[in-house]
């Protein structure tokens, strides 16, 4: 396959960027969408020019070091699936291919296709945990758990934290990630009891980092490469409301 | 010569040992825990667990890693489980049985007293998990659910979907998560470490580069612990993360920490096969893929050249004329023989003709299973593998076998160290993978995350402080000290040095070139010709880096080319070890298997009066590599031939 690559090139967190055209010739359709950008920046480095940065790890779809806006969606055009699992039987030969970074005011640049993702791990340091100790815990099977509970709880708990919600949010919001979270430890004995204090911490740290509002427009489930329900983000709020009427009463 | 080091095996019977060692360690008060830090370079299951459990002690954690966040460290990618004694199902299980398989699954190339101690550990781990909110797999019962692994003949495996790593890891960087909310971690994300501080003997302090900056960087602390995971990337192909890499520790090897086994790496049976000549990794297909898939090649050369050409399908082969040939060799294991012995027998057929698909698979097949257990239940307990398999091949695992074969996956070999898990370096430790000290000659599946957790939750945390009591007067250095200066230096020489070279070959394209020497002649099956072809092979490599290397930008900005061009250089210096590891170790065991000794089936031939000892190796700048012996001693089990029919 031949294509033609439209890619954002940006130096660092204060250069301006913009888009600069590639050609990259015989791409297999078996390989991934980054083995052809490694070919490129081969390509690129044997001309004495500067490699196209992206963030890559696992390249099998778990690590969420991935990204890419990749003709106007995060994670290209397939559903259920991150960057580094797109393979090139997915697009035609003599295609135009335009790849962009994440976008959104809590996410910068770094450099290219690099964006700084940090806000998320501080809004997990806010409350996105069990507030246990290592050790003096009690026997794994103390407390049963209804299946059904352990299931949704996975379901939500498969968040691999990639950011393609925020990115394809018009408001770029962090209602499906931190939602995500809150309903993991619900749907647990072992992580209901801290409900309340989590939301309100998590949902503060996700305001004062940034993130937009939510507006009920489910570009996050769509885009989301784990398919993460935005089922969640209504069991946030109804948490999150019965956490203020609860301060309400006590205040 | 006699081994110069001591193990610190405590005294008494194998199951007091570890008892008695929590009795009689030193401790550290909480106000002299503040005064003290502890730098932990990685954030895997072992990194992360170690730093949060570390800083809810009560003691200065600072946390590195090399990914963005704490929690993209590869142990993510862990897919189908985690073992552990807790015998739920009934079956058999106990501490002593786990303990006994993973010492015959390590092909008695471990030490009893470490491999005990895991074992014990074990079912705290779960207990753990289960506290932090892991969503596990459960019964209707709303009990906690087991499958099993390779070499086992009991269910010990817990599991979260296949994507046990992930939601483990996910509760450690939840636990870590909360260190540093309240303030006793500190996380350095985006650093690499590129080398290690000592004074007066002692680790105290890295040098990292920052990847954003390039700045190059001085931390300072009273004990450093390695936690950053496998070499597999020295093939170049692997399940490993691009990023992973053999730097921390073979800079601590070349200030004189030990280097153990560097041999014994593990060959993963069931990955999906290679592709073409741009692949960049290999994905695995969890193990416990083979409870409900049965592996099979064409019994007849023909139907397997017709396969290969794509002129009939699977499915136009009979029953009679498919070789389930782990059924027909093992029987009392059968498709959960060990990987080693799963990864070799696949090479077995495939060399002899009866491959299918590019000549280097064989299937992996669920039709029986979905048959006997209908689609529902196969989904759900595989459901996100099968979705994998069909993303990276455009084949539908429901309809049509999987293909499979073999790939480098994980590294048993690893830094050295004692009982404690420190090394032979005073305050520097290594858990996790990045050490050698569990799995012996080769690792039981689901046993990785369990040693990664065991030391970072539940062992680290005891032995480091019968280092630190000793250490409490001893200030906190600045980083202005002649040790910083000069650790600085190197670092910066050695950059600087690659920088100029500004050859012609890409970062890739000379790994690319590692990875095949190292798959050729070191790889599944190894015999003394071609690890002394690989021995001329790698110092020319070397020289070709140093000649050759083309390394684009510059330092002080992110520049990933140049972060893997020094990962390149150390692997490719760790390659040369591996080959002569693997040269002196005249005897098959485990993931090493030297074609010279292998009985008249085909099955590996250990040589216990030779080899019964961890081979640690010594760095010299001016000779080649020292090696010192470390014999084991077996007490509780009596060494056999590991036998699987
Ligand atoms: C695909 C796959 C599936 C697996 N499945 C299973 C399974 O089902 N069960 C099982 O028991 N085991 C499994 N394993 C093995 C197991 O996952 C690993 O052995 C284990 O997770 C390693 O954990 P770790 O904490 O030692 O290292 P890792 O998780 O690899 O973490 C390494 C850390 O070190 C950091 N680091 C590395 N280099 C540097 C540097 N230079 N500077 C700074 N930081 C650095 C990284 O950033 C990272 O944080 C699997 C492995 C793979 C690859
Ligand atoms: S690189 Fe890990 S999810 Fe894409």
């Amino acid at each position: 396959m031949d294509l033609t690559l439209k890619i954002w090139r940006q130096k660092n967190a204060t250069d301006r960027g913009g888009i600069l055209t590639y050609k990259v010739t015989g791409v297999s359709p078996d390989s991934s969408f980054f083995e052809m950008l490694d070919m490129l920046n081969q390509q690129l480095i044997e001309g004495n020019q500067e490699p196209v940065a992206f963030d890559h790890d696992c390249r099998e779809g778990i690590c969420g070091t991935c990204s890419l806006f990749i003709n106007g969606r995060p994670h290209g055009p397939k559903r259920g699936i991150t960057t580094c699992q797109l393979h090139m039987r997915s697009f035609s030969n003599g295609d135009t291919i335009y790849i962009e970074p994440w976008r959104a005011r809590a996410f910068p640049v770094i450099k290219d296709l690099i964006v700084d993702r940090g806000a998320f791990d501080k809004i997990i340091q806010a409350g996105g945990y069990v507030s246990v100790n290592t050790g003096g815990i009690p026997d794994a099977n103390a407390i049963p758990v209804p299946k059904f509970n352990a299931e949704r709880s996975m379901d939500a708990a498969a968040c691999i934290g990639c950011g393609a919600c925020v990115a394809s949010c018009a408001n770029a919001s962090a209602m499906l990630f931190v939602s995500a979270k809150i309903a993991q430890f619900d749907y647990l004995p072992q992580g209901k009891v801290e409900t309340t204090r989590r939301v309100q911490a998590m949902v503060q740290a996700m305001d004062a980092l940034g993130f937009g509002n939510c507006s009920n427009m489910y570009a996050c489930e769509a885009e989301c490469p784990k398919e993460i329900s935005i089922a969640n983000i209504a069991l946030m709020n109804r948490n999150f409301l019965k956490a203020k009427v609860c301060a309400e009463k006590e205040g | 010569m006699s081994f110069p080091f001591n193990a610190k095996i405590p005294a008494g019977p194998l199951a007091e040992k570890w008892t008695r060692y929590r009795g009689e360690a030193k401790l550290v008060s909480p106000a002299n825990k503040r005064k003290l830090d502890i730098i932990v370079v990685g954030t895997g299951l072992a990194g992360a667990s170690a730093a949060a459990s570390l800083g809810e002690l009560g003691y200065n954690v600072k946390a590195f890693c090399y990914q963005d966040s704490p929690r993209r460290a590869h142990s993510i990618a862990a897919q189908g489980g985690i073992n552990a004694a807790k015998n739920y199902p009934n079956d058999g299980d106990s501490i002593h049985r786990l303990f006994f398989d993973t010492i015959k699954g390590g092909d008695y190339r471990s030490r009893e007293g470490n491999v005990y101690r895991l074992a014990e550990v074990s079912n705290q781990i779960i207990d753990q998990c289960v506290a932090q909110g892991i969503p596990f797999a459960r019964t209707y019962g709303g009990l906690l659910d087991n499958r099993s692994f390779g070499g086992a003949q009991v269910s010990r495996t817990f599991y979260a979907r296949g994507q046990t790593g992930q939601q483990l890891l996910l509760g450690a960087y939840g636990a870590l998560s909360r260190q540093i909310h309240l303030g006793s971690v500190k996380l350095y994300p985006r650093r690499d470490m590129l080398n290690l501080v000592m004074e007066n003997g002692k680790a105290r302090g890295i040098i990292t580069r920052n990847l954003v900056t390039g700045e190059i960087e001085r931390h300072t602390a009273h004990a450093v612990v390695l936690a950053t995971g496998g070499y597999g990337n020295v093939y170049y192909l692997s399940t490993n993360a691009m990023g992973s890499n053999i730097t921390p520790a073979w800079q601590a090897y070349r200030k004189g920490a030990l280097f153990a086994n560097p041999c014994f790496t593990q060959i993963h049976p069931t990955c999906i096969p290679v592709h073409g000549d741009f692949q960049s990794k290999l994905t695995l297909m969890s193990e416990s893929l083979r409870n409900d898939g049965r592996i099979w090649v064409p019994k007849k050369q023909e139907d397997a050249e017709k396969l290969r050409k794509k002129q009939i399908t699977p499915a136009d082969i009979p029953a009679e004329d498919r070789d389930y040939y782990l059924e027909r060799r093992y029987p009392a294991f059968g498709n959960l023989v060990p990987r080693d012995v799963a990864s070799r027998a696949a090479k077995e057929r495939c060399d002899a003709g009866f491959g299918v698909g590019t000549g280097l698979a064989v299937y992996l097949d669920f039709e029986e299973s979905l048959k006997r257990l209908g689609k529902e239940v196969i989904e759900e307990r595989y459901g996100n593998l099968f979705q994998m398999y069909e993303q990276i091949t455009g084949e539908n695992p429901y309809t049509t076998p999987m293909m499979i074969y073999p790939a480098v996956h994980y590294t048993m070999g690893g830094l050295w160290v004692d009982y404690e898990l420190m090394t032979n370096i005073p305050g520097l430790y290594a858990i996790g993978e990045v050490n050698f000290s569990d799995h012996g000659a080769n690792r039981l599946g689901a046993s990785a995350l369990m040693q990664g957790l065991a030391d970072g939750y539940f062992i680290l945390p005891y032995t480091i402080g019968n280092y630190l009591a000793a250490e409490i007067h001893t200030p906190r250095m600045t980083t202005k000290e002649p040790s910083f200066d000069q650790a600085a230096a190197e670092t910066e020489a050695r950059l600087n040095r690659i920088m100029q070279i500004q050859g012609k070959q890409s970062v890739d394209k000379l790994h690319k070139k590692l990875g095949h020497i190292m798959w050729e002649y070191v790889g599944m099956g190894r015999n003394e010709a071609g690890l002394r072809k690989a021995l001329e092979e790698l110092p020319k490599l070397k020289e070709e880096f140093w000649a050759d290397i083309k390394v684009p930008g510059t330092l002080h900005e992110f520049n990933p080319e140049i972060e893997k061009a020094g990962r390149l250089i150390d692997f490719i210096e760790l390659g040369e070890l591996i080959a002569r590891d693997a040269l002196l170790r005249a005897e098959s065991c485990g993931g090493h298997f030297r074609e010279e000794m292998q009985t008249s089936d085909g099955e590996a031939k250990r040589d216990d009066e030779h080899f019964t000892h961890v081979s640690a190796w010594q760095f010299n700048e001016e000779t080649e590599p020292v090696l010192l012996r470390e014999d084991l001693v077996f007490e509780a089990v009596e060494l056999k031939q590991r036998i699987y029919k």
